[in-house]
């Protein structure tokens, strides 16, 4: 924990009588990737509205680098930065405009040598000048993707970043981001439906059900602890509240 | 406050703007609208009267000042609804932006549009319509500045309220100019109100403006300290307005209402 770039602490939201998240608690250390996993509904963007700040817990605290984002927000969000598919760039603004803009509210250093890097490192050069608007949805994944490289993050959360994308383009983006995550050294909470994406990326996965961590652990040995062939047969088990024949 | 995050908010209206000729012509269109309108009238009015008065000054003038109200009005609520527009409110309030920067944002993109129509606006009432600023003398700054802080005042409020209740309710703020404007005696004096109306309208920074300017065009002494009144409310509402917007802001942040903008919701 005293390493952790992020620290959540019995975070908890309730929306009137319904309790989206329940006492969650977990870290994410620097240079690690953490999956968080679960049915739809589990609570996996609340608890990732909650670390942006965009959305205020019930309970509990979130702390980026050991400063709470309730008492420091702009100073924690310029260290962090989120890319998801229901969140695109506005589609009125050029590629370029939107890094620019983007920049300019993270403060970004050198931002004309960032923008351009970027741009060409998410093969979008020949997007630069097009409103992303018209841009198709793996491009707008890449755009939405260079956004989130821009000030160069200490904790990056990616709410389904391959969501909606084919197989290939999908394979293309993942290894982009490996790629920026080993450069960038940054923690990274990930969710994802897509399981074996998950068992490609993540040293760690968190599984949400009804708000509340059940199971997490290394998700290439967690199947076999609970007698599943693999993440997904896990998943579909803490998804339908099967048993499970846990060993040991 | 940080100077970078305020410039991205007016950027972002500088490219929207320099884009779109949609964005573009309405900035000065409905103005240019009103004071051809206007002056045409004012001529003939002053073709027809038998009192050797200028109508002009009086009722061009009037219309002048209250466009710049709306025109300033309009500036922070356009600037605003292009985030409701394009769903933007997750990613910009998931960056380092304050509150208070982006109202700042947003009322410096106010001024830089708002200074387009303003500037049509004048030239065609001065060389086709003969009006001339120098008839209200020095008194013009602080008509202008009066005007300019209940604009402002009004905007942060209008978006406050689509904050609140959703992309629906944008409806709600086309109409509050013309909701105001009978009770501020823009063309007619406040006396000719009834009572109720006049007790609403010395809450109102604009009818001290208005009357002040009747009262120069009428060759009165404009009353300063009435200017002064009317820049106090003035300020008042600015600083009820940016506490309203932030209340509605923190308000959206418990309810989830930033991070799932385009439904509905006046719950």
């Amino acid at each position: 924990m005293a390493n952790s770039v992020l620290v959540v602490n019995n975070l908890k939201k309730v929306f009137g009588d319904i309790i989206a998240v329940d006492d969650v608690s977990f870290a994410v250390d620097g240079g690690e990737i953490v999956g968080l996993l679960g049915p739809n509904g589990a609570g996996k963007t609340t608890t990732i509205n909650m670390i942006l700040g965009t959305l205020a817990p019930t309970a509990g605290s979130v702390s980026v680098k050991g400063m709470n984002i309730a008492e420091h927000r702009s100073q924690v969000l310029k260290r962090m930065n989120f890319a998801a598919v229901y969140a695109p760039l506005p589609g009125n603004l050029t590629i370029y405009q939107n890094l620019h803009i983007f920049g300019l509210l993270y403060g970004v250093k050198n931002m004309k040598e960032r923008i351009e890097m970027l741009i060409n490192r998410f093969d979008l050069q020949k997007f630069r000048d097009k409103k992303s608007g018209v841009l198709s949805s793996g491009e707008q994944t890449r755009l939405s993707l260079a956004k989130a490289m821009l000030n160069d993050p200490d904790l990056l959360l990616l709410d389904e970043p391959t969501a909606s994308l084919d197989p290939s383009v999908a394979r293309e983006i993942r290894s982009i981001i490996r790629e920026f995550i080993t450069n960038l050294g940054c923690a990274v909470l990930w969710t994802s439906h897509n399981m074996n994406e998950v068992e490609t990326v993540c040293d760690r996965v968190l599984f949400l059900s009804h708000g509340k961590i059940i199971l997490q652990g290394d998700p290439k040995v967690l199947p076999q602890q609970y007698c599943k062939a693999n993440l997904e047969e896990l998943f579909i088990m803490v998804a339908n509240k099967l048993p499970a024949c846990e060993k040991d | 406050m940080n100077f970078s995050r305020i410039y991205a908010v007016v950027l972002r209206q500088y490219y929207l703007i320099r884009a779109s000729l949609s964005r573009l012509l309405p900035l000065f269109i409905w103005v240019a609208v009103d004071i051809v309108l206007w002056g045409f009238l004012t001529r003939y009015l002053n073709s027809v009267s038998s009192v050797s008065f200028n109508f002009v000054p009086a009722m061009l003038g009037a219309v002048l000042f209250w466009d710049f109200l709306v025109r300033i009005m309009q500036g922070v609520t356009m600037a605003f609804f292009e985030d409701v527009w394009a769903r933007n409110f997750l990613n910009l309030f998931s960056t380092p932006i304050s509150i208070i920067e982006y109202i700042s944002g947003l009322i410096l993109s106010s001024m830089a549009t708002s200074s387009i129509g303003i500037v049509v606006m004048f030239v065609l009432a001065v060389v086709v319509f003969g009006f001339s600023f120098l008839t209200y003398g020095v008194m013009v700054i602080p008509f202008l500045i009066v005007l300019f802080m209940f604009g402002i005042a009004l905007g942060i409020a209008a978006c406050a309220l689509v904050l609140r209740l959703g992309p629906a309710a944008e409806w709600f703020i086309w109409p509050i100019p013309a909701i105001i404007s009978p009770f501020v005696g823009v063309l007619y004096p406040v006396s000719i109100l009834p009572q109720w109306m006049q007790f609403v309208s010395r809450f109102l920074p604009p009818s001290y403006v208005f009357e002040c300017l009747r009262a120069i065009v009428l060759g009165q002494e404009a009353s300063g300290s009435s200017l002064f009144i009317g820049a106090g409310l003035a300020a008042v509402y600015i600083f009820l307005a940016i506490a309203f917007f932030i209340f509605t802001y923190k308000h959206a942040v418990r309810t989830g209402l930033i991070a799932r903008y385009s439904a509905e919701n006046i719950g």
